[in-house]
């Protein structure tokens, strides 16, 4: 028995362990519901299948939770990716619905470069008012949240822009190679970002500037610039992602584009096991942390449950991940567990005196 | 005075922690109106014997009695109403509070159910005027310097008819004035008959005030002792518990030879350098291969003189000049470009990422000069840190563990390494053998004396005065702010003459003239 | 300067005296700032109805941004506010359709809130998870509650209820509704509350710092846990007081509303680091987003998300302010 305990520990020690678990669950419980979900197949050269739209689906969670990582791993928060993929989504489409022709090439990558410049703008003016004027990031972001949404709505007239370009559309729901173009843009957001941390020293850099940011100074790590560069690459992939939602629907919503995906961006990286406080960040988590939220949701539509009262459910998996991934949970459960034979009375005494 | 029955009794108080005997069998007796100095290195188990006391931990065996009953606190809150009260190194107050809430929250003085306001203040006026400390006391406790806060937090405990006042490291942030206030509150409130339990690292502080004496070593109780009976030197064994030779071995190997080190032009020279409310302008010139001790009572300016040095705060007025040519540093990255190096006395906080591989501490450095852009190869990484980590015996010898499940000294040395990667020309260590075990601090000793024989200059700064004369080739002497004496170590230097320059801060002879 | 004999206080400009009431004096001058612009440019708004509709459209805002000050003041987060005013008045306008008791439904609905806030703060205190991420799980489940409960809106036809949303108070030739007195008595009670008692002062004190908070013995895990539940007691009142408004229930009102709570409450002065502000601030804040969209609704030419664009700009001039009057924390 504790020779398996014992040989299991790593397992199940590891940080990617309950979140993965999680995931598996999720699956299962589809399946039993719906035996033909795990299924594939190949159809006109594309791939379907519910596995396969869960994947595209979750392609733009993927990419704001990536930049999310980031910005939380230096002791940040990004509030303002909704209104960044608002942003970005209504300039897009705003610059594309006024060509005279919406399918020219040329038209839609200008939108592209122009609602992305934009949106880096907009990452940099967060990371100036963190890192230049030294403001609490989550109050920082909260001013671009309020007003940027503000702005989206200003930028699309209060109308829902609606588009009619099929490289736009691509964007969302094209397929290369027989997978969902998304998720190939999802994977190669993920392979630049990790490259971009794990093969230069930003990784490390990041990780200490969040770990301690006093001793980082003094250890000659420019961490203004660092902070600077996330809330722009953070503004960057919500711009990938804008771009993708508004594919997906063809038209842009200043209002409705992009609403809580903060939330559900922090929530992914925090199941993937990165901690709110900053220091080490694990991209991995964070996409397996995103397959578990958009899993969660589809398989509600999948049940023919009311997507808002999915969010009963979300509540749910946040808690228990949560739970069972704080420290303070576990000691409680490992005690209570160790010492539930004969009732130890110190142990006792303390849980009394906690409340106090 | 023994006659007289104690306050306060532990008798046989043990305390394990995973992996970690912190108290083990500890008797400890105080007697009303006098002051008991518990001493003892880092990690002999002083602050948990107090945290036993006040009820933040459980014990594991022994007993505790108040005043002949047995009492086990449930927390500060309960030891305070009992009459056990303390007051923390780091002053535990709400500066964001006014300094009559500070005295009197959790136990705000009511009227039909709300609080007392006047009442509170009135009160809060007369527990001050007791400690000769007159202050409007509606002002937000944050207003006022730290001094005044620690006697606030004093106020606080002995308000609440505290028999027994535990005094935890209270003088280690204040300067030589400051101290002798609390000294003399101290006294006061002991001729009131308080008892009073009293923790520092300052031997004068123990030998001016406290009446009685227990050491205590690795969780064990060493011995109980009158002050009267037993000097310096004997305290000094008893807390160490090894002979001190191991330090004297140091001596015949540095030779340090004051002459040779001074010539040719200075690596770094401040002409003037200052900085308002931090430190006065000072001049300072360090050659290479010379060891700059820098000498001072805490609070002196010696820290903020390193600072300045490094870019880590900016001058505003002086200037720096390297290599002969006047040099702007502004940050530490400036610094870091003329090769500087700078150790700072808290690893924690402005030293070491705790969250980060010993590896990764130790490269980071090296790495921030380069820029992310261009990462340290792997394997030369790898190469680095195993070279510092047998050179510097950093133990546990596993370059992946993080850094904050090292032990002080290891701390220290992984800092070190840090900036010795970076071959630096100048290295500012402030402070780098407080609170670390013997035998590291006689590695680091012994290593400062081999870099400056290899060439680098080395800025060192350490409150032990011994240490400062052992190493270095020239005594810089700080005292209020003010750097007042540059004394040559030829043979004719002894701690009397450094301890004069500071007392006095008139300049002595033998001063080098810069 | 470390020779300073102790009894004179560390540096302080004649300026800096009231240092901590600054912001809650810039917003009050901005407050009437904005006033005075609108009563320049549109005859109608000097009006006293003017205000006094201010007040009747943001009465719940005003209750929910209490609770959240008091949130806030700990150095925490309350992001499930505005579901929790939904579920309110949803839990109120369904359990009134099936004919229940009006009082009945009053103590109910009044005791979910508090019930929610207590569970968030107790996980918040004894797991030591953060409370952005506890409050927003508390958000996702109040909020999917209420669809739950119904995915369309339900008509309040209550006769309590009705003649609370139409009973209006006059004051010489004005009117004020029942929303006003119940949410102005909310305030009296918190800002006694916060300056006369024990729990008050604690709030300040774990805020300030709560290490110290808790060597001096002060209960802050009772408290911490407090905060939570008066601030679900106030979205309680607040989503009472929403459903006197609306009139009816609906799964998606008040989405989004904890941004418009958290931006009066900052606009107000209080520190979201926790420790500094005052209930007055926070009234003021609230006042200060009614009377821009008072304004932008005068103009008639301004359209709504302009609203979202000044608050954001006040929000960052508020940051700014706290910054450069320097009582940020370390």
């Amino acid at each position: 028995m504790s020779t398996v305990k014992a040989r299991l520990a790593p397992v199940t020690g590891h940080r990617l362990f309950w979140p993965l678990v999680m995931l598996v669950v999720l699956l299962v419980a589809n399946t039993v519901y719906r035996p033909s979900f795990l299924s594939v197949e190949l159809k006109n050269g594309h791939l379907y299948g519910s596995l396969i739209d869960i994947v595209r689906l979750s392609a733009p969670l993927i990419l704001v939770a990536l930049g999310m990582s980031l910005v939380i791993a230096t002791g940040g928060i990004d509030l303002s990716v909704g209104s960044v993929v608002a942003v970005s989504g209504a300039v897009a489409c705003l610059y594309i619905s006024e060509q005279p022709d919406q399918n020219s090439l040329g038209g839609v990558f200008t939108a592209l470069a122009l609602a992305f410049g934009i949106a880096l703008l907009l990452g940099a003016w967060n990371g100036v008012l963190v890192a230049v004027i030294g403001i609490q990031p989550i109050i920082a972001t909260l001013i671009l949240m309020v007003a940027g949404r503000g702005l989206a709505q200003l930028i699309t007239s209060g109308q829902i822009i609606t588009i009619n370009s099929e490289p736009y559309k691509t964007i969302g729901v094209g397929h290369l190679l027989t997978l969902p173009f998304a998720i190939i843009i999802a994977l190669v957001v993920t392979v630049i970002v990790a490259v971009l941390t794990r093969r230069t020293a930003l990784g490390m850099i990041i990780e200490s500037v969040g770990g301690n940011a006093e001793a980082s100074r003094l250890a000659g790590v420019r961490s203004r610039r660092i902070t600077l560069l996330v809330y722009v690459v953070s503004a960057a992939c919500a711009a990938i992602a804008g771009f993708m939602m508004t594919a997906n629907v063809s038209s842009a919503d200043g209002n409705a584009a992009g609403l809580w995906v903060e939330l559900d961006a922090i929530l992914a990286v925090v199941i993937g096991g990165t901690s709110l406080a900053g220091g080490r960040f694990f991209l991995s988590g964070t996409i397996v942390g995103a397959l578990i939220i958009q899993t969660l949701t589809t398989s509600v539509y999948a049940m023919n449950i009311d997507p808002q009262t999915a969010l009963l459910f979300k509540a749910v998996v946040v808690i228990a991940v949560c739970l069972i991934q704080a420290p303070a949970f576990r000691a409680r459960f490992r005690r209570r567990k160790s010492l539930a034979p004969p009732p130890a009375p110190t142990a006792e005494k303390q849980k009394e005196q906690v409340p106090a | 005075m023994s006659q007289r029955h104690p306050v306060l009794t532990m008798t046989a108080i043990s305390k394990h922690f995973p992996g970690v005997r912190a108290l083990d069998g500890v008797d400890f007796r105080l007697f009303p109106g006098e002051v008991h100095a518990l001493m003892g290195e880092n990690g002999a188990g002083k602050s948990t014997l107090i945290k036993v006391l006040t009820g933040v931990y459980g014990t594991d065996a022994g007993t505790i009695t108040l005043d002949g009953d047995q009492v086990s606190f449930a927390g500060p809150m309960q030891a305070a109403a009992a009459g056990v009260s303390t007051v923390y190194q780091e002053v535990n107050l709400c500066t964001n509070l006014s300094v009559a809430e500070n005295i009197f929250i959790g136990r705000e003085p009511r009227r039909f159910g709300a609080i007392n306001w006047r009442e509170m203040r009135r009160r809060a006026q007369e527990a001050l005027a007791r400690l000769d400390l007159h202050i409007d006391v509606s002002e937000l406790l944050g207003s006022y310097s730290l001094a005044v806060q620690q006697m606030v937090a004093i106020a606080r405990a002995v308000d609440v008819q505290a028999r027994v006042l535990i005094l935890d490291e209270p003088t280690s942030s204040l300067d030589a004035d400051e101290v002798a206030q609390l000294l003399r509150i101290m006294r006061q409130l002991r001729d009131e008959g308080i008892a009073i339990l009293f923790v520092t690292h300052f031997l004068d502080q123990v030998y001016g005030i406290a009446d009685r004496i227990t050491v205590l070593r690795n969780g064990r109780l060493v011995g109980e002792y009158l002050t009267a009976e037993l000097p310096q030197l004997a305290l000094v064994e008893k807390m160490i518990g090894k002979e001190l030779d191991a330090l004297e071995q140091l001596d015949s190997e540095a030779g340090r030879d004051a002459a040779r080190a001074a010539e040719g032009t200075p690596l770094i020279e401040a002409d003037g350098l200052g900085r308002a409310g931090a430190v006065a302008p000072f001049s300072l010139t360090i050659h290479a291969g010379e060891v700059v001790g820098m000498a001072g009572l805490l609070g002196s300016g010696r820290t903020e003189v390193a600072r300045l040095f490094f870019g880590a705060d900016r001058a505003d007025k002086g200037r720096l000049v390297v290599d002969g040519k006047p040099t702007a540093i502004r940050n530490p990255i400036a610094a870091i470009d003329r090769d500087i190096a700078f150790c700072s006395e808290n690893r924690r906080t402005e030293g070491l990422i705790g969250e980060l591989s010993v590896r990764e501490n130790i490269i980071l450095a090296m790495q921030a000069a380069r820029g992310w852009l261009r990462p340290v190869p792997r394997r030369k990484q790898d190469e680095l840190v195993q070279r510092w980590i047998e050179a510097l015996s950093i133990r546990p010898a596993n370059p992946e563990m993080p850094v904050r499940n090292l032990s002080g000294g290891n701390q220290q040395k992984v800092l070190l390494a840090r900036w010795l990667i970076t071959e630096p020309r100048l290295l500012i260590l402030d402070e780098p053998t407080r609170g670390i075990d013997i035998g590291a601090k006689t590695e680091i000793q012994r290593l400062v004396a081999q870099l400056s024989d290899g060439g680098m200059a080395v800025l060192f700064i350490s409150a032990e005065l011994e240490e400062v004369l052992r190493l270095s080739h020239k005594v810089a002497v700080m005292r209020d702010r003010q750097l007042v004496a540059q004394l040559t170590n030829d043979d004719s230097l002894d701690a009397d003459r450094v301890m004069q320059a500071i007392a006095s801060g008139v300049r002595q002879e033998g001063l080098e003239k810069v | 300067m470390t020779t300073t004999p102790l009894a004179v206080r560390a540096d302080r400009a004649w300026w800096r005296v009231p240092q901590r009431h600054v912001p809650v004096l810039a917003t009050f001058v901005l407050l009437l700032v904005m006033y005075g612009v609108g009563v320049s440019q549109y005859r109608a708004f000097s009006n006293i109805q003017v205000i006094f509709n201010i007040f009747i459209d943001n009465g719940f805002l005003l209750v929910v941004a209490v609770g959240m000050t008091f949130v806030i003041l700990t150095g925490g987060i309350d992001l499930s506010v505005g579901s929790v005013v939904a579920l309110t008045a949803m839990v109120s306008a369904s359990l009134l359709r099936d004919g229940l008791d009006p009082a009945l439904v009053l103590v109910i609905a009044l005791l979910i809130g508090p019930t929610l806030g207590l569970a968030m703060g107790c996980v918040i205190h004894f797991f030591d998870i953060q409370p952005f991420i506890v409050t927003l799980a508390g958000m996702f489940f109040a909020r999917g509650l209420c669809t739950w409960i119904s995915s369309t809106s339900i008509p309040i036809t209550d006769g309590f209820w009705t003649s609370a949303a139409q009973e209006r108070i006059r004051i010489g030739e004005n009117f004020v509704s029942v929303s006003v007195l119940i949410a102005l008595a909310v305030v009296a009670v918190a800002a006694i509350a916060l300056a006369y008692t024990r729990l008050g002062r604690n709030v300040y004190a774990i805020g300030g710092n709560p290490q110290s908070a808790l060597l001096m013995g002060l209960p802050v895990g009772r408290t911490k846990i407090a905060v939570y539940t008066i601030s679900g007691l106030c979205s309680a009142i607040g989503g009472i007081l929403l459903s006197f408004y609306t009139l009816s229930g609906a799964p998606l009102i008040a989405v989004g509303m904890e941004l418009d709570v958290i931006a009066a409450v900052v606009i107000g002065g209080t520190l979201l680091t926790g420790g500094s502000g005052y209930v007055f601030g926070t009234v003021l804040g609230v006042l200060v987003l009614g009377v821009i969209q008072t304004l932008i609704t005068f103009d008639g030419t301004l359209s709504s998300w302009w609203t979202k664009i000044v608050i954001g700009a006040l929000l960052f001039a508020f940051i700014l302010l706290q910054r450069l009057v320097g009582i940020r924390k370390k």
